[in-house]
């Protein structure tokens, strides 16, 4: 079995943002991009399924920008066994639904048995990509996976439903599953493998070659963001004065009565 | 004028809290159009939800629907969307919302504007105020399609008094399948009766200055006290001393609460980038230059493990009053 991982390449959490001169995105002259952490989450659960399967190969696929291609080679220096990247101006300016469907696509070129993804990217935290690749393919999806075990044709998985609540789920294959953090502890490339990820196959599919021209780019985009802006200010804050034990009845009353949230 | 179309989580068979907040908001934006509320599960009763400004409530009762099961709700969703064709269909970005809407909204070819903490009447119609790259900034985000789907950042709006609505109740008859190769084989409950952060309304958090796994009990009685989910900075996830579903940030949950307290906690960029939209915030850290105290409303310094349970007994006695 081929198992799938979708990848994206994401500005460093420690990166500063700064809105761009026409406010229709943000400057990203000095960003330092990483693949986004949830989805490391994906190719070493995908690494792992693959050497305990002992046949079939990892597939990344991966839409974006032209330095894409550094994020596919970061997962097959990992280990993967090859990537299909979408690196086209027609798909400049997708929305989700455009991205998925080009990569749905490519997924469906590859013989695919089930995908990873991580749970969310951490750049535009859409969530959405993945639950419609799988809408696209008709497959199930099931989001959060922070266990996985292989069963046949199905696998049983948990996740993390929120308010304390864990849920085991059993999937029918083929499926695609987001990775929540806890599912693993993602390796490093090692040398040899950043030398072999050199020479590894990566095929690059335009919006013509997966026939998806009506669903990716700018114009065709269902979801437009405009209008940049720097968050509000937060008023200044007061430190409070005094002995702790006043400080705190202070506190309690400034919660009742200046902010009214007690 | 617009129709809006408000999907409601269910709790027990009926409407949680949450869908107040959606269908207020919904009303104030229909601006005379009809707000619809709708509701699926094993066995549902849209009863009442006139008073939340429901214009009509369609309900989908289907044993398919007995848990949270993605195909069965996107099927679901989709058809009563389409037979009642709104101009806009909110919900929750909740863990549930967050799963349901892309994959409802792609049955029908139609975008999401994910996570929006503010929508109003722009010059096109309807649209929303996303916060990306964790709230580092904001963006209008437009849907062009129909219908547009946006899911809402829990407690991003502060609703009051709502006009009731009709309430009528109707039953939908879903056309779905028996088998969505999805199966919920067991629900466990890990951390007790406690609000999801990311739809609580009051939070406590506690960083590595917690020191030990043992120690986060020191927020078990103010918590309950106040009805707080319990929150944790990356760092004291990392030093193993809660699970990662507790972490606040870039990399964990996303929070929206009236109340933050943040115990011990420096202010990492991370950190703050997913608690800054809170209402007011409040930090406790025994240093004086953590950045944490430069983004909060009110800021104590000193040693959390002296403070926090005075903080307890004080709001024990006030709240008895």
């Amino acid at each position: 079995m081929n198992i799938g991982v979708l990848l994206k390449q994401v500005p460093d959490t420690e990166t500063k943002v700064r809105i761009n001169g026409d406010a229709s995105g943000i400057e990203e002259g000095d960003i330092k991009w990483i693949v986004n952490p949830y989805d490391e989450f994906a190719v070493e659960e995908a690494l792992k399924l693959n050497a305990a399967l002992g046949e079939g190969e990892v597939v990344i696929f991966s839409l974006g920008r032209p330095k894409t291609v550094e994020a596919a080679r970061t997962a097959l220096a990992m280990g993967a066994h090859r990537a299909v990247i979408l690196d086209d101006d027609g798909y400049l300016g997708s929305d989700a639904y455009g991205a998925a469907s080009a990569l749905a696509k490519a997924i469906e070129g590859e013989d695919i048995g089930l995908v990873f993804a991580g749970k969310v990217a951490i750049d535009d935290q859409n969530f959405q990509a993945p639950q419609i690749v799988a809408a696209k393919l008709e497959w199930p999806h099931v989001t959060n996976v922070n266990a996985f075990d292989h069963e046949g044709d199905t696998a049983l998985v948990k996740r993390d439903v929120g308010g304390g609540t864990a849920e085991q789920v059993r999937v029918a294959l083929p499926a695609v599953l987001t990775c929540d953090k806890g599912l693993n502890t993602p390796r490093y490339a090692s040398l040899p493998g950043i030398m072999k990820a050199k020479r590894k196959p990566v095929k690059n599919l335009s919006p013509s070659d997966l026939g998806v021209e009506d669903d990716v780019g700018a114009d065709n985009a269902k979801v437009v963001l405009s209008d940049y802006t720097m968050p509000p200010a937060r008023p200044a804050g007061r430190i409070l004065e005094g002995e702790l034990a006043d400080q705190i009845k202070e506190l309690v009353g400034l919660l009742r009565t200046e902010a009214k949230v007690i | 004028m617009s129709d809006i179309l408000v999907f409601c989580e269910t709790a027990g068979g009926e409407a949680k809290s949450s869908a107040r907040e959606l269908l207020g908001k919904a009303k104030e934006l229909a601006d005379g159009g009809d707000v619809t509320a709708v509701l699926l599960g094993a066995d549902v009763s849209g009863d009442g939800l006139g008073d939340w400004g429901a214009d009509k409530v369609v309900t989908v009762s289907h044993d398919a629907l007995a848990s949270y099961v993605p195909g069965a709700y996107a099927a679901a969703l989709s058809q009563v969307v389409e037979d009642a064709s709104p101009d806009v269909v909110l919900g929750s970005a909740s863990g549930l919302g967050k799963d349901l809407l892309p994959r409802a909204a792609a049955l029908l070819e139609t975008g999401v504007g994910a996570d929006v903490v503010d929508l109003r009447e722009g010059d096109d119609g309807i649209e929303g105020v996303r916060p990306l790259y964790a709230g580092k900034c904001l963006a209008t985000v437009q849907v062009t399609s129909e219908p547009r789907f946006f899911s809402v950042r829990p407690n991003s709006f502060n609703i009051e008094d709502i006009e009731a609505g009709d309430g009528d109740v109707e039953e939908f008859e879903a056309d779905l399948e028996d088998d969505y190769g999805y199966e919920v084989v067991e629900v466990t409950k890990t951390g007790g009766d406690k609000p999801d952060l990311t739809e609580a309304d009051r939070i406590i958090s506690g960083g590595r200055s917690l020191k030990s796994a043992e120690n986060f009990k020191i927020f078990d009685e103010i918590s309950d006290l106040l009805g707080a989910a319990v929150g944790a900075s990356r760092a004291a996830v990392d030093a193993d001393y809660c699970p990662h579903s507790m972490q606040v940030g870039q990399t964990g949950k996303t929070v929206n609460p009236s109340l933050y307290i943040a115990c011990g906690i420096s202010g990492a960029i991370q950190h703050l980038a997913g608690m800054r939209t809170s209402r007011v915030i409040v930090a406790i850290n025994k240093d004086p230059d953590a950045p944490i105290f430069q983004h909060s409303t009110y800021g104590i310094v000193a040693d959390l493990f002296e403070a926090v349970p005075m903080l307890t007994e004080e709001l024990k006695g006030f709240l008895a009053d």
